[in-house]
């Protein structure tokens, strides 16, 4: 697309041309494009690495046109009135940044438009003021939009936006937050027919999908080539990013993700830089990490820690000195993933594996924001499979390779919160509402068949029981449109409007010791250090030890919906929050590493130790092959194991280990438990799998055949904690179980229903409800990611290897060190309870 | 495309019970959460909340309709494996005073064949208050048998032998860092408090400030539900919410 336009203006207006002058600046090629893009009333997305000047670009068109558009007085015509421009990102904190970087521009140009955010945090006389007087831009969230669509107001002030601009859109669409957010764009489209869209994204594997997402789609097209896709601007280029693996003369870890080895050389690396942030994958990793480098800080450096569970005052502390370069790192988990501008930091370093290539790439684009000099980011992997998932990522980056996840199907939970939404702002035709919603790309294969569904579960519960017709909460107004039977339903829904639902959290106070002191009660009192989720606590007992916010804690007692913690003096916290690595390997990395370890010519790039763990694997057993399974069957300690490495992701590799244990409890192979990693699944049980498979008594292919996603499958569902969880938040999400709000609480445990009760009732009752089928796309895409446990049954079908080995293999020893961290679920609970009151007996009777 | 197809079977039960003594009266527990009293013929439930799922759908919020069959479902599988002469029902039967008045006509008939040829006590509760609507059976505040009295809501020094309901008694286990919740009986072999039958009833953890004064501190036991069994554990061996 050409910058410059023959006929026409120019499209940098002389005034806006000055100010680039004055500071030095000239407008970039894609930041013209985009201003063309605007002269042709298109939507575009730009894809740009950080540093490009990605949002000034974005927010060009809508600062030349009101500039162009003077401010009459209230009530002439061609005046401006109502908003011009919605911004709409994942972050609070991203809005309010916006606004104050936009300043420059605005004041500098002195241009006469007003910037206003609305977020959570706005106070309601200030959003009350907006819908009287609306900004020209609004800096907002997605769960803002769905309210202001959900009242008559709201939508007047919203009728007539010109731009609507979706900051890191890459990291929108991928979630529940996305659909949501689609389907308001598909009604703001409906309210301001003009409306233009620009996405702005980081790199991604399918532009083509945040294209499509973009813009309005016919609905009726099936086939994915013919969607409709919005302009698309790259910036191509930036440097190269100067990526390399930690070499260290540790030896290597065998499992974990601490990276313990690693903290005296990862120490070094940010004494010899101006700022680094220090990246890991979960809360409790950062945690331990944190306390690590601060023990060999001999030098005092200030090194701070920050993840989503921390106290917003110290995060926001954390921020602000980053901000003012008083820090030389800061140890953080995704929370820093999005967003923020920082400017100074010289190196990211990434510790443990980066699971996914894309997202290493948006990690280390958070070093350097200036595009033309090369990001730097040292990979440290924790353990010996991470060495060569780092290998994996450092070539797919330098082929620049993505692996960001496929777009979704719209979540129909999500569905049924839009169109109680659409209700409260007023009465609505069901024809007219679905084909409005089919306009949206993750829902334009939406069945009429699956629309009234769920229209009827938002009036009556959808149930086949038709016993709630007379306490609808939508009604016929006898011409077809559904209306809200009671304006108290639209307080309901305001109350639960959003689609991110926390684990129950509960906060957690300092206060002084009871050990130390005399046997006083607990003080009132004391600092706020962040909040923790219910369950780790439900495992907590009094002089318990954990680490959190950066300090090993004494856990005291619970009062109300307070945790209360002391200082303790422990060298090691006593509870470790384990929860391994949190984001699952990616299929792209994973057949990366899979074909690494198939091709022993490739192993020079791994270091030293490396190499012989995988020569001495060759010896005693056997190599995966790329495109196959390797079982090896070993016996130890009076059990016999069954090791297969699949590479395939721990929540695939859960999901495989309990229906692999239900199958070989039918076969009569007595089997006792499993673990699995992101790597390798491990079954054990009494009896001798290899013999059995050598007497052809089990069948390898017959043991991983596809069919066990049926039956199997849906007996364990049955019993599954991870499905009840997830069918919790669809719950939520679709209005059948009301929020957990702060101060609520305390109105009594026993009235409030649980979720894993109704979860129960009705799939007794009614299996094939669609708040079940929900869930179940849900969980096969998320928790128990039945959707790649299936693509991996029918890659390896007829291509598995046995292997019979007297002890166990080099490969196996990672995961074997994983035996006794898992959780217990279904039949272990009723084993867990009968022990321990058999205990009691033997007590009792001993 | 839901893997939810086959429906899973009614759950039989054996008339198989802990046996107890309670103030000099042996009585049995079931792993239901009824209680059975053998000398007296007559099986005892509490907090069956019928109709807990259309009293919230009232406000709005559409709980599965399935609540009331599921717990007369559970019900007549007890009374079936014990075919007891008598039936106390101990208060909050139904979740809220209209609740018998809105039963469907089937649930009522299955509820009318269930009480043929036996005593049936509504103990009254404070979600029930009234008797309910045309459905057979006496309906008092409590009831005196033998050595046992039977109310809703326990009594501040109540005499030895009070059987009541109302808290919905639930109690956790730790092991191995692993915790695991469940309905239960409550006892200090004085006083019975026992579990809400009803399948929509969450439960209150028996060290809730709620229980102070019931019994001696840490000197009564739980029988936690389990599938075919109950497990004992002494009050000391619990842990809170």
């Amino acid at each position: 697309m050409g910058a410059m336009d023959a006929a026409g203006p120019p499209l940098l207006p002389p005034e806006f041309q000055r100010w680039f002058e004055s500071r030095g600046w000239q407008a970039r090629a894609h930041q013209l494009d985009l201003l063309e893009v605007a002269r042709n009333r298109r939507s575009a997305l730009l894809i740009a690495p950080t540093g490009a000047g990605k949002t000034l670009a974005g927010f060009l068109p809508s600062l030349t046109d009101l500039a162009a558009t003077p401010r009459a007085k209230p009530g002439a015509a061609g005046s401006r009135r109502g908003v011009h421009t919605i911004y709409i990102s994942p972050l609070k904190a991203l809005a309010v940044d916006i606004a104050r970087n936009l300043e420059a521009p605005v004041e500098g140009i002195g241009l006469d438009i007003r910037i206003e955010t609305r977020t959570g945090d706005t106070p309601s006389h200030k959003r009350q003021r907006q819908k009287k007087i609306p900004p020209d831009i609004l800096l907002t969230t997605p769960e803002q939009i769905a309210l202001l669509l959900s009242d008559a107001q709201g939508r007047e002030m919203l009728t007539g936006v010109k731009t609507v601009i979706l900051d890191e859109l890459h990291a929108l669409v991928t979630s529940k937050r996305g659909d949501l957010l689609a389907l308001g764009l598909a009604a703001l489209r409906r309210l301001s027919p003009q409306l233009r869209t620009i996405g702005l994204s980081a790199t991604v594997a399918e532009p083509d999908d945040l294209r499509a997402y973009l813009v309005e789609q016919s609905g009726d097209e099936p086939d994915r080539e013919a969607r409709n896709l919005a302009d698309l601007v790259t910036v191509s280029g930036g440097a190269a990013p100067d990526i390399t693996i930690l070499d260290t003369d540790e030896r290597l870890p065998w499992s974990g993700h601490s990276a313990r080895h690693a903290v005296p050389d990862i120490y070094e690396i940010i004494r010899k830089h101006r700022t680094s942030l220090v990246f890991v994958n979960t809360r409790s990793q950062a945690e331990a990490l944190f306390q690590a480098l601060w023990h060999v800080n001999d030098e005092n450096l200030p090194i701070a820690l920050h993840h989503g569970s921390l106290d917003v005052g110290q995060r926001r502390k954390v921020e602000a000195a980053m901000a003012a370069g008083a820090l030389r790192a800061i140890v953080c988990t995704s929370s820093l993933d999005l967003g923020i501008d920082w400017g100074d930091v010289d190196l990211v370093v990434n510790v443990g594996a980066p699971k996914g290539a894309s997202r290493l790439a948006q990690r280390i684009g958070r070093s350097n924001h200036r595009m033309d000099e090369p990001s730097r980011a040292i990979l440290v992997p924790a353990n010996r499979f991470e060495v060569m998932e780092c290998q994996a990522a450092l070539a797919a980056s330098r082929a620049g390779e993505q692996d960001t996840p496929p777009l979704r199907t719209g979540a129909l939970d999500v569905l049924a919160q839009h169109i109680l939404g659409v209700a409260c702002a007023g009465p609505f035709l069901p024809d007219a509402l679905f084909d409005e919603i089919r306009t949206a790309e993750p829902y334009r294969h939406l069945t009429r068949r699956d629309f009234d569904r769920t229209v009827a579960f938002v009036a009556t519960g959808g149930y086949a029981l038709r016993t709630y017709e007379r306490y609808a909460r939508l009604k016929d107004d006898g011409d077809g449109r559904l209306r809200l039977a009671h304006p108290s339903f639209a307080q309901q829904y305001r109350l639960n409007v959003g689609t991110i639902v926390e684990a129950p959290m509960l906060k957690v106070r300092l206060v002084r010791s009871k050990a130390e002191g005399r046997r006083t009660p607990v003080g009132r009192g004391g600092r706020m250090l962040g909040e923790i989720e219910e369950w780790f606590v439900d495992q907590l007992i009094p002089g318990d030890t954990f680490l959190f916010a950066g300090e090993i804690l004494r856990f005291e007692a619970i009062r109300e919906n307070e945790v209360y913690v002391s200082r303790a003096r422990a060298q090691a916290p006593k509870v470790p929050s384990y929860q391994g690595g949190k984001f699952p390997l990616s299929t792209f990395l994973a057949a990366s590493v899979r074909a690494m370890l198939a091709d022993p010519g490739s192993w020079s790039r791994l270091p030293g130790q490396v190499r012989d763990w995988l020569e001495l694997q060759r010896l005693h057993s056997a190599l995966p092959r790329a495109d196959g399974l390797l079982v090896e069957t070993f016996p130890r300690a009076n059990k016999h194991y069954l090791v297969c490495y699949p590479f395939d992701g721990r929540l695939a590799h859960q999901t495989l280990g309990m229906l692999l244990t239900r199958r070989l409890e039918r076969l009569g192979a007595r089997p006792l438990g499993f673990v699995a990693n992101d790597y390798a699944l491990a079954v054990w049980g009494m009896s001798d799998l290899g013999a059995m498979i050598a007497e052809g008594r089990l069948s390898l292919d017959g043991l991983f055949d596809e069919d066990m996603l049926g039956d199997d499958l849906d007996a364990w569902l049955a019993e599954s904690s991870l499905m009840k969880r997830t069918f919790r938040t669809c719950a939520v999400i679709a209005g059948l179980i009301e929020r957990r709000h702060p101060g609520k609480e305390k109105s009594g445990r026993q009235v409030t229903v649980s979720a894993d009760l109704i979860y129960d009732v009705l799939r007794r009752h009614e299996p094939d409800h669609i708040l079940l089928e929900a869930t179940w796309q849900d969980a096969a895409q998320g928790l128990l990611d039945i959707s790649r446990l299936g693509e991996l049954l029918r890659r390896i079908q007829c291509r598995i290897a046995h292997t019979a080995l007297d002890r166990v293999s080099p490969l196996a020893v990672p995961v074997m060190l994983e035996i006794g961290k898992e959780p217990v679920f279904g039949a272990a609970q009723e084993a867990l309870l009968g022990e321990a009151a058999d205990d009691l007996v033997r007590e009792a009777m001993g | 495309m839901s893997p939810f197809t086959a429906q899973q079977p009614v759950r039989r039960f054996a008339p198989v019970c802990h046996d107890i003594s309670l103030a000099g009266e042996l009585v049995g527990l079931h792993d239901s959460g009824a209680l059975w009293w053998p000398d007296e013929d007559t099986l005892v439930v509490s907090d069956l909340h019928f109709e807990k799922g259309s009293s919230y759908a009232r406000r709005g919020v559409m709980l599965p309709p399935y609540d009331t069959a599921a717990t007369l479902e559970k019900l007549a599988g007890v009374i079936d494996a014990f075919d007891p002469s008598r039936v106390i029902a101990l208060g909050d039967s139904f979740h809220d005073t209209n609740g018998s008045d809105r039963l469907p006509a089937t649930y009522r008939a299955m509820l009318t064949t269930l009480q043929l040829g036996r005593e049936w006590i509504w103990i009254t509760g404070n979600h029930d208050p009234v008797a309910p609507v045309s459905l057979c059976g006496e309906t008092m505040e409590e009831v005196r048998l033998a050595g046992l009295v039977f109310r809703h809501e326990p009594e501040e020094d109540a005499a030895p032998g009070e059987v009541c309901g109302h808290l919905h008694p639930a109690a956790r286990i730790r092991r191995y860092g692993r915790s695991v919740r469940r309905p239960c009986f409550a006892t200090d072999g004085q006083r019975m408090v026992l579990p809400a039958f009803g399948v929509l009833t969450g439960g209150l953890n028996v060290l809730d400030e709620a229980w102070s004064g019931l019994f001696p501190p840490r000197g009564f036991s739980v029988f936690m539900l389990g599938e075919g069994r109950l497990y004992p554990f002494t009050a000391s061996r619990l842990v809170a919410d």
